[in-house]
């Protein structure tokens, strides 16, 4: 008598139909409890409502008209009497102001150039040991700063520069850091090319800078570096308030020139992104002098600097916006004159500055102890040490909430209308919606303002949040 | 075997200020204050060269002057009689309404939404995803105006809400509220009989907050003395209902002394009488604000919980704790010390954010004392200055706050 013996395995047999496939899927993570399906149907709901508003709208979307009547007229002759649509004939019309302000059409390629340009010099600090995202940030931008250029006319020989400095920028970045001179250089040509006026200016500007770095260079070794940073201010400012405007009188005024463009036309984007960048950029240095003030344990140091970043962070930014446009003035002499623009970005920066001491100040407590005491054991003296041990590894910590602060400042340069200042969001649009023809066209506007802002913002964020997972190597 | 050295003695040289490490910090601070105190004096010599040159001296006497101007919404008696001071008292409480309001509902939201993108499901955690992310990266600004614009240019206007012939153009919403083109009009508590006002003071309003702010204290008695009591004897007594009952029934008390009752919103003629009118600018303010610090509180909320291992409530599920057991008394006290920190300051930023009803000429303290005030009296440097101080002195006020919760939830590590 033989048992039976089964010789071979069974074949699992497939999970029951209600477990896998979209109908599990649905089960699982749609309806798992009788709360989760009451909530995917009000989410349903809620969704409904807003598309079978919104979709008709976009779809209806008139991109030729001369004015909202107009378009009103078009869709209720294509889509009936009752259809509702979006007026994008406005945005079509004005988007160069949105972008530009009043910056001479003519000109255009010199903020495109700029941007472009911005984004290569960011590459080295932002994607410094990266070179293959920093590859993915140059190849594109590129690509698409020169056919911008190609649009906006820009001549030939612009675009050869422009070609010459990416082939170079792709050159090198296998190593990012390489790009670093880029981003030095970067700020006095972007200014150069902005306002216009002769090259002169910003080589005679880089001359202070370069006077003051070999000052430091010089006299650091024997004097202590604040000492020799001290003595080199001193000297770089003689460069700019005696030598330079000699210099700049004796040259030919025509040298290399760009037409000039008054402050008064730069606007919409434009505008947020030069005193967002350029705050963000002076801000750091301060910051990070502030953050270490903060640290410090010498008395005196310390208080003023908390003192400075409370004070700066308990105030409203539009008081401080209020005070460029309305107080500076009674501070300086009475000779020292500035454009609105450049009151509004010396607040600002002190502002931001506040807000990255603090970001840096938590980056600084986040390295461990050891560091300051390793450092302290190789017999570095305190800006060696600084310099060398500490701050790289905190500014590489704090990048991600330095990216944060930028996103803020970035939405908070809307509020430079409230200083007359023609902002994108309610600087142009009020220039937009004054005019007779685009007076009632509300959505349209702020809808296009509003998804520039997301795209910006959001692709930041996403960055921030892409290096936070990247600089987690857990130092402790 | 004196082989060690003896140090070198010798008198202080002048040099030690800079290289000797124990001078050094001294010769830094000396520096750096004296510089500081030199360009102070440099910023403050040039206002008074400025000031004398237009003419101008720095005064605040203006501030007891007729103010002269009409603000719309006045939560303690003013009229354009009363002086200046008053005008910029008013603007703070306006500044405060607003912070208060969509704080409460920015918290409400936050909590929800915070909560609901941990969800399981799908969609859900989706949606609102897509709702803070558009939220945050949308200037704040924009919320404002938008809302406003479609507060004052697509809603109705009143007359559409007149019934002609049993039918009306447009439905209040519940028939006790209605947006309208000109504004928002809603339910108003009203008190028949308020206690009599001493010096201008809103002494009903007070009161109420006196008697809450007692019944909490009471409140905390009882919880403290059922502690006390579970301590004792294991038992702890129940405190849900003599808590609620203390909470509630003073508050009540008083309102039905007082006579409140709610004043509906009717129309008639052209126009909707009785109950609030609620000014566009003052509605969109706390929409918008609401809405978005919403999304940062939802942000905040989902990284406390997120922050909580996983083993924590495995441990208390281990222990037989139920779930909602392991939440109140595991899960949520830990989350808090991560929430609550950040919560403040977003708490912080929302009061100052206030500031944006600039957008929409909302009369806050902004509005009367560094809007109007300084436009008529001239007085830039003292009304700003007075701004100033009052937004810091709220913010340091608040940032006390936080240190002290800090300080008394921290971690007792030995």
């Amino acid at each position: 008598m033989t048992a039976y013996v089964r010789k071979q395995m069974l074949e699992p047999s497939p999970p029951p139909a209600s477990q896998q496939g979209v109908i599990g899927w649905m089960r699982e993570n749609l309806f798992s409890g009788w709360v989760n399906s009451i909530l995917t149907l009000a989410a349903i709901y809620v969704l409904y409502e807003f598309l079978s508003l919104g979709l008709p709208w976009l779809w209806h979307g008139v991109w030729v008209a001369d004015s909202h009547l107009q378009c009103l007229e078009i869709i209720a002759e294509r889509f009936g009497p009752d259809a509702s649509g979006a007026c994008w004939a406005v945005i079509r019309e004005r988007w160069g102001q949105y972008l530009f302000g009043f910056y001479p059409t003519e000109e255009w390629w010199r903020p495109i150039l700029c941007f472009g340009l911005m984004l290569v010099a960011l590459v080295a600090p932002l994607f410094a040991d990266d070179s293959k995202n920093a590859q993915w940030i140059i190849a594109p931008t590129s690509a698409l700063t020169l056919v911008l250029l190609g649009g906006a006319g820009a001549p030939l020989l612009v675009m050869g520069i422009a070609v010459a400095v990416f082939v170079l920028a792709a050159w090198a970045s296998d190593r990012p850091v390489k790009l670093l001179v880029l981003t030095g250089v970067y700020p006095f040509v972007a200014v150069w090319l902005l306002w216009g006026g002769p090259l002169s200016g910003p080589v005679l500007a880089v001359g202070g800078f370069v006077i003051l770095w070999a000052v430091v260079k010089l006299f650091s070794g024997r004097l202590g570096v604040p000492l020799s940073a001290g003595i080199g201010i001193v000297a770089a400012f003689l460069w700019w308030t005696v030598i330079e405007p000699r210099l700049t009188a004796s040259l030919p005024h025509d040298l290399l020139a760009l037409a000039p463009v008054e402050s008064e036309n730069f606007g919409g984007f434009l505008l947020a992104f030069i005193i967002g960048v350029s705050s963000i950029g002076m801000a750091l240095p301060l910051g990070i002098l502030l953050a270490l003030g903060r640290r410090s344990d010498l008395f005196i140091v310390n208080k003023l600097s908390v003192g400075f970043i409370e004070f700066v962070r308990g105030v409203p930014l539009i008081t401080m916006l209020f005070t460029a446009s309305l107080l500076l003035q009674y501070f300086l002499p009475p000779q020292v004159q500035f454009e609105t623009i450049l009151r509004v970005i010396i607040l600002v920066t002190f502002f931001s500055a506040a807000y990255i001491a603090e970001v840096i100040r938590g980056g600084l407590a986040g390295l461990p102890k050891g560091q300051q005491e390793a450092a302290d054991a190789l017999g570095l003296d305190y800006w060696q040490a600084q310099r060398l041990i500490i701050l790289p590894q905190a500014l590489k910590i704090s990048i991600p909430g330095i990216v944060n602060v930028f996103i803020g400042l970035f939405k908070d340069t809307t509020l430079v209308s409230f200083v007359s200042l023609m902002d994108p969001l309610r600087g142009v649009t009020a220039i937009v919606r004054a005019d007779i023809d685009w007076k009632a066209a509300y959505w349209e506007p702020y809808l296009f303002v509003a998804a520039i802002f997301f795209v910006a913002c959001f692709g930041m964020s996403r960055y921030a949040l892409y290096l936070e997972a990247r600089l987690k190597t857990d130092h402790r | 075997m004196a082989y060690a050295t003896e140090p070198p003695k010798q008198g202080f040289r002048l040099s030690q200020l800079i290289y000797d490490t124990r001078y050094r910090g001294i010769t830094i601070q000396v520096v750096a204050l004296v510089l500081v105190l030199l360009a102070l004096s440099w910023l403050v010599g040039n206002l008074m060269a400025n000031l004398e040159a237009k003419g101008k001296d720095i005064d605040f006497s203006f501030l007891w002057s007729r103010a002269g101007y009409d603000i719309g919404q006045a939560l303690i008696p003013y009229t354009n009689d009363d002086n200046h001071f008053r005008a910029a008292m008013v603007g703070l409480v306006n500044t405060f309404v607003v912070a208060i309001i969509a704080a409460f509902f920015a918290t409400v939201l936050g909590v929800l939404i915070g909560v609901l993108r941990l969800s399981k499901n799908w969609l859900v955690s989706r949606l609102m995803g897509l709702y803070v992310e558009l939220f945050r990266n949308i200037p704040l600004v924009l919320w404002i105006i938008l809302a406003y614009v479609i507060f004052s240019e697509a809603s109705p206007e009143p007359k559409d809400f007149k019934v002609v012939d049993g039918v009306a153009k447009e439905e209040m919403f519940l028939g006790i509220a209605a947006v309208t083109n000109r504004y928002t009009t809603m339910p108003a508590p009203v008190l028949d009989r308020p206690l009599p006002e001493i010096a201008g003071l809103p002494t009903s309003g007070l009161a109420v907050i006196l008697v809450l702010m007692a019944s909490f204290w009471v409140l905390s008695l009882i919880r403290r003395r059922a502690t006390r009591v579970q301590e004792a004897t294991g038992v702890r007594p129940g405190t849900f209902w003599p808590g609620l009952a203390v909470v509630v029934l003073p508050v009540v008390a008083l309102l039905v002394a007082m006579g409140f009752h709610l004043d509906y919103p009717t129309f008639k003629g052209f126009n909707f009488k009785g109950g609030l009118q609620l000014a566009h600018a003052f509605t969109a303010m706390v929409v918008s604000l609401s809405l978005y610090y919403a999304a940062v509180t939802a942000e905040v909320v989902r990284g406390g919980i997120q922050a909580i291992s996983r083993g924590q409530s495995e441990a208390a599920f281990a222990l037989g704790l139920r779930p909602g057991r392991t939440m109140s008394l595991v899960i949520l006290p830990q989350a808090l010390r991560v929430i609550i920190p950040p919560q403040i300051s977003n708490y912080l930023s929302l009061v100052k954010d206030t500031s944006l009803g600039i957008a929409v000429s909302y009369l806050d303290l902004r509005g009367t004392l560094g809007g109007i005030t300084m436009n008529q009296t001239g007085r830039e440097l003292e009304c700003m200055l007075l701004m100033m101080g009052i937004y810091l002195s709220i913010s340091l006020i608040l940032s006390g706050l936080l240190n002290f919760y800090n300080a008394s939830v921290k971690l007792k590590e030995r």
